[in-house]
């Protein structure tokens, strides 16, 4: 049985004690009717498949419509001089969510997580904090199962196609699982899990999806970024002990609400918004 | 034994839109597992308009039961529209040479298909009431074998096949299906039925299409396993029957 509620996790955590990411894994366990060790493996050929489409970048590539490409490369030479506003350690979760959407756009093979156009935002964070705290593969994949189960949530209470919901519902979604998943990887409990995912979907609460000539490049490359570096902010509050008035579920729900009452124009396809202007469209 | 579907007759189009369409809400977004958000392994851009495209390619190569020589590709819709940026084009021709979502040569598969003999065509076009998102395809095998196969892309990687040589059908080959091709008498459903218990196969959904009453008809069934050669043979070898094709559940990676 998919989860429902992320409160239906927490409370999971609390009576059986234990982990987050454990209550996500069991119920993939008894919902697939596998073994522990092959849902392991299973995530592990994810995380492996992240690590290797990050490593496989070539900034030489543009995209078939020509919009995205090479982005990547520049922003990898910027913050390597240290003269960057955001640092080192910002400046690779950028760079990484930049070169991965961009890979997605030039047909390379990603993650969809949970979606293609959203590619950018799990490995953006997670790669540069496996780096920088020396962390174990297995550690890494425990955080992708509490960003499953988050995500599993919001599919299950709103969306997670920028058809249906909007960018919020995409990269919304992907931010919410991505700070989630932060959190865990820096001991914080479910609660502050919760709180992050919280935080994370507000920030981004109401983005619409208005991709120039339908195409997943414009604006969906650098959203990636936005999406990536607020779920470290996110993260980081709720570790602070910051809560987040409105709970989780409640905020995944007027998600949901604000999707249904957005224009078709904006759900994706091509017609409003960026799309709309004048630039935009130049592309056909 | 789950649900069972009875169509009779040729449907009309729009019944059969609407039909699509609830499967996917019923599905929906609910119940997704934890490898249906996390993932799949894909070649970008688009999981509705590549991965898809690629599912609905390597399905009408498992329909046909061969490897195609010759193709005609209708796009329509937003495979239509925004298909060459997304490329769905080279996706679905991916998908025809035997290729999976995830394989890093969809991008070069114009050359694989020159490689692998195959020549195609696209056109865009304009299908009645079809979802945004289908393709038509037309595809003859290397032995004189042709089958027409009309499918969708529902979006997150998932299909649906609408039609098979213009008869309406609707399955998503998610489960291991049985597409059987069989004349419209009696009997035959039931000879199907009575050899998959014997085979202690459980059917989870059945479907009955068919173009017109003695005509020619199809049975899809969705099993709760996989099939082996020895019952696809008793099948084919049963009276009435025309084809059997066998879709296997996706394997486990």
């Amino acid at each position: 049985m998919a989860f429902e509620s992320l409160e239906q996790i927490c409370r999971l955590c609390r009576e059986e004690n234990k982990n987050f990411y454990q209550v996500v894994m069991e119920d993939d366990e008894k919902e697939r009717e596998v073994s522990e060790e092959n849902s392991r493996r299973k995530m592990h050929h994810m995380w492996q498949a992240m690590v290797q489409a990050a490593k496989d970048y070539d900034p030489a590539l543009k995209s078939a419509s020509g919009l995205s490409g090479c982005d990547g490369g520049r922003a990898s030479v910027y913050y390597q001089t240290g003269k960057s506003l955001c640092g080192e350690f910002i400046g690779e979760v950028v760079t990484t969510a930049i070169q991965m959407a961009e890979s997605n756009a030039c047909m390379r093979r990603i993650v969809a997580a949970p979606t293609a156009g959203s590619c950018g935002v799990l490995p953006a964070v997670l790669i540069p904090c496996q780096k920088r705290f020396a962390l174990e593969d297995e550690r890494i994949e425990e955080a992708l199962y509490v960003a499953a189960g988050i995500g599993q949530v919001i599919a299950s209470r709103a969306f997670i196609a920028g058809a249906t919901g909007g960018c919020q519902a995409e990269i919304g979604s992907a931010s919410a699982m991505a700070a989630g998943a932060l959190v865990y990887l820096q001991g914080g409990d479910e609660e502050q899990i919760c709180d992050a995912c919280a935080m994370a979907l507000k920030a981004l609460m109401g983005l619409v999806c208005d991709p120039v000539a339908g195409l997943v490049e414009v604006p969906c490359v650098k959203r990636n970024v936005i999406g990536a570096v607020g779920a470290m902010t996110a993260a980081d509050q709720a570790l602070a002990g910051i809560h987040s008035f409105i709970p989780a579920d409640q905020v995944i729900d007027a998600m949901r609400e604000v999707g249904e009452k957005m224009d078709a124009s904006l759900r994706e396809t091509g017609l409003g918004g960026l799309a709309a202007t004048a630039k935009g469209q130049e592309v056909r | 034994m789950g649900d069972v579907i009875v169509r009779r007759g040729m449907c009309p189009a729009v019944f059969s839109f609407g039909r699509a369409e609830i499967q996917e809400k019923e599905k929906g977004n609910q119940g997704m597992n934890i490898f249906e958000i996390l993932g799949p392994v894909m070649v970008g851009p688009s999981s509705s308009h590549t991965a898809g495209a690629v599912r609905i390619g390597s399905m009408t190569r498992k329909i046909l039961g061969e490897a195609p020589v010759q193709a005609e590709i209708l796009l329509h819709g937003s495979f239509g529209a925004t298909g060459s940026g997304h490329g769905t084009d080279r996706a679905l021709l991916a998908g025809l040479l035997g290729m999976e979502p995830d394989d890093s040569r969809i991008p070069d598969s114009r050359a694989e298909a020159g490689k692998a003999g195959l020549s195609y065509r696209f056109v865009t076009g304009n299908l009645r009431d079809a979802h945004p998102n289908t393709a038509l395809l037309t595809v003859r095998g290397a032995d004189g074998r042709s089958v027409r196969v009309q499918a969708s892309s529902l979006g997150g990687g998932r299909i649906m096949v609408n039609q098979i040589d213009g008869i309406r059908v609707d399955f998503t080959g998610e489960k291991p299906t049985l597409i059987i091709q069989n004349e419209d008498k009696p009997g035959v459903l039931a000879a199907i039925t009575y050899t998959l218990s014997a085979q202690d196969v459980n059917i989870a959904t059945l479907q009955l299409y068919r173009d017109g009453k003695g005509g020619s008809a199809f049975i899809i069934a969705e099993t709760d396993s996989d099939l082996g050669e020895e019952v696809l043979c008793e099948l084919r070898e049963k009276k009435g029957v025309l084809k059997v094709i066998r879709i296997s559940s996706e394997e486990e990676r």
